[in-house]
């Protein structure tokens, strides 16, 4: 093995860089009970709890994906006035701790917060509602969208646009036609792990959206929940997690390689 | 006190350096680390003063959880002196894991509440569906101990209770009224009381049937025990009663 003309000592923290994720990670799966795991994975709550995640996901995804995407070109290719302070904004969810994330969403959609009063006078309510689910969920996975689509467009540039509008096409045919397909692989890898950070939200949906098996209970409340009475159950959802967040990652990694394969 | 001088050894090694760890000699004073339930913050913060003033030179450290996750700490190794919680089922497991010593000692009773929002927008009159008027009532899940006594209060009343959450602890419940998302959450009396203004309480025949019992006793891996007696002769003394009593505890 060669360290590419790096000095041979990077080699010891980038190992304990990856013992310190790898360990715990190891961990887990140790003491994973694999002969109740069937039975622990296909209880009722679980299950429950699986498909509440999987269909919130999709849903907050989905919302992500049609915001994100205009806002990713708009801050990549124009002078957009005040774009540091936009960006900054989009990106806080980043860094944020989940609970603040969860607050600030309590603070505006809310029974007693800024939009939450105006929605219910006009009969819509969301607190305890998987809507409040998929809002909490889009409001931390946004970022993941917009920082993956923004630096593709930017590293490509708008040579093919340019090209495609003098050719005649216009700015929706071009966005369709060539920008989006040009994008498609940073919008992929953007979309699953937007997907992967959707699946692992916890404290904003804690602290808006409430806890209700079917209704907001996702999979990580639920391991949240289990640990307090049956560790092993906790253990083997995490489990479950653990292989749909590395599959997810998996995913964005194998199409990054072959694309700098073909280069 | 090992687990904590392999945690710095363990630091040294990956750092590369090649000392024998424990150069730094703790400070000379005694250490007392009391793990307790959340609900037990203030009153236990307002002793820890009375303590250090009895016992010059001693320092106690606190750390505040739920019970459940404070008795897994305690196996995992966490090091303490004390151990108080909320409710004698997570205690019983602590005795079964072997990490307390002893008998527990019960110090302190809470009684279920039922809080609504300041001004009571629902108009929330009790705990049944007419009481209720279809407000949304927000509960603890019944896997943790204040979702397994509202279990036993709407056994006790014949109710069946349809919350809108079923939170992982009485202080999500609290937040969810006091911020009035929910409105109406069943909380513990001294949860009620740290509301202050922000809550009120409304009266529910059958509630101070339902307490939870809170034990303390002393872990097998204590430093000192007879410091850590100390600290239980203060929380079940005359002292200890007071300040649990402004706090809305009851005391047996």
């Amino acid at each position: 093995m060669t360290t590419a003309g790096l000095p041979r000592w990077v080699l010891v923290p980038a190992l304990a860089g990856v013992l310190l994720i790898g360990v715990p990670v190891a961990g887990t799966l140790l003491r994973v009970p694999w002969a109740e795991l069937p039975a622990l994975l296909t209880s009722a709550a679980s299950l429950d709890a699986l498909w509440l995640s999987l269909r919130t996901s999709a849903a907050a995804t989905l919302l992500v994906v049609v915001l994100g995407v205009p806002l990713a070109l708009l801050l990549a290719w124009t002078d957009l006035p005040g774009a540091r302070v936009v960006r900054t904004v989009v990106l806080l969810p980043l860094v944020l701790p989940p609970v603040v994330s969860g607050l600030a969403l309590l603070t505006t959609f809310g029974r007693r917060g800024l939009l939450g009063r105006q929605l219910e006078v006009l009969g819509i309510d969301i607190a305890f509602t998987t809507t409040a689910v998929v809002l909490a969920q889009a409001f931390v996975a946004l970022p993941f969208l917009v920082l993956s689509v923004e630096g593709a467009a930017r590293t490509a540039g708008r040579r093919h646009e340019v090209v495609a509008a003098t050719l005649g096409a216009g700015p929706t045919t071009v966005l369709r036609r060539v920008t989006l397909p040009l994008l498609a692989p940073a919008l992929a890898s953007g979309t699953a792990l937007a997907f992967a950070r959707c699946l692992g939200e916890f404290g904003a949906t804690l602290t808006f959206a409430g806890s209700l098996q079917g209704v907001t209970r996702t999979l990580p409340l639920e391991i949240y929940l289990q640990r307090e009475t049956d560790p092993d159950a906790a253990i083997a959802l995490s489990l479950l997690l653990i292989v749909l967040a590395a599959a997810l990652v998996i995913a964005t990694q194998g199409r990054g390689r072959r694309r700098a394969g073909a280069r | 006190m090992s687990r904590r001088r392999a945690l710095a050894a363990l630091a040294v090694l990956t750092l590369g350096a090649c000392g024998t760890g424990g150069g730094a000699a703790p400070a000379p004073t005694d250490e007392l680390t009391v793990l307790a339930a959340a609900s037990l913050r203030e009153v236990f913060e307002d002793l820890g003063e009375q303590f250090t003033a009895q016992h010059p030179g001693t320092e106690v450290t606190f750390s505040f959880a739920g019970s459940a996750d404070l008795v897994a700490q305690l196996d995992a190794g966490a090091p303490a002196d004390v151990l108080a919680t909320a409710d004698e089922t997570t205690m019983a497991r602590a005795v079964a894991d072997g990490t307390v010593t002893g008998e527990p000692q019960v110090f302190a009773e809470n009684a279920l509440t039922l809080v609504v929002p300041a001004g009571n927008p629902a108009g929330v009159t009790g705990l049944d569906d007419a009481g209720l008027a279809g407000a949304d009532l927000v509960v603890c899940a019944p896997q943790v101990p204040c979702g397994a006594a509202a279990q036993t209060l709407a056994g006790n009343l014949g109710l069946a209770l349809t919350p809108v959450s079923e939170e992982n602890s009485v202080t999500d419940v609290l937040g969810k009224v006091t911020s009035g998302q929910a409105e109406a959450g069943l909380v513990y009396s001294t949860d009620a009381v740290v509301a202050g203004d922000a809550v009120e309480v409304v009266p529910v025949a059958g509630t101070e049937e339902v307490v939870n019992r809170y034990p303390v006793a002393v872990t097998s891996d204590a430093d000192d025990e007879t410091l850590a007696q100390a600290w239980l002769d203060l929380v079940l003394g005359p002292e200890g009663r007071d300040a649990l009593t402004a706090a809305g505890f009851g005391t047996p």
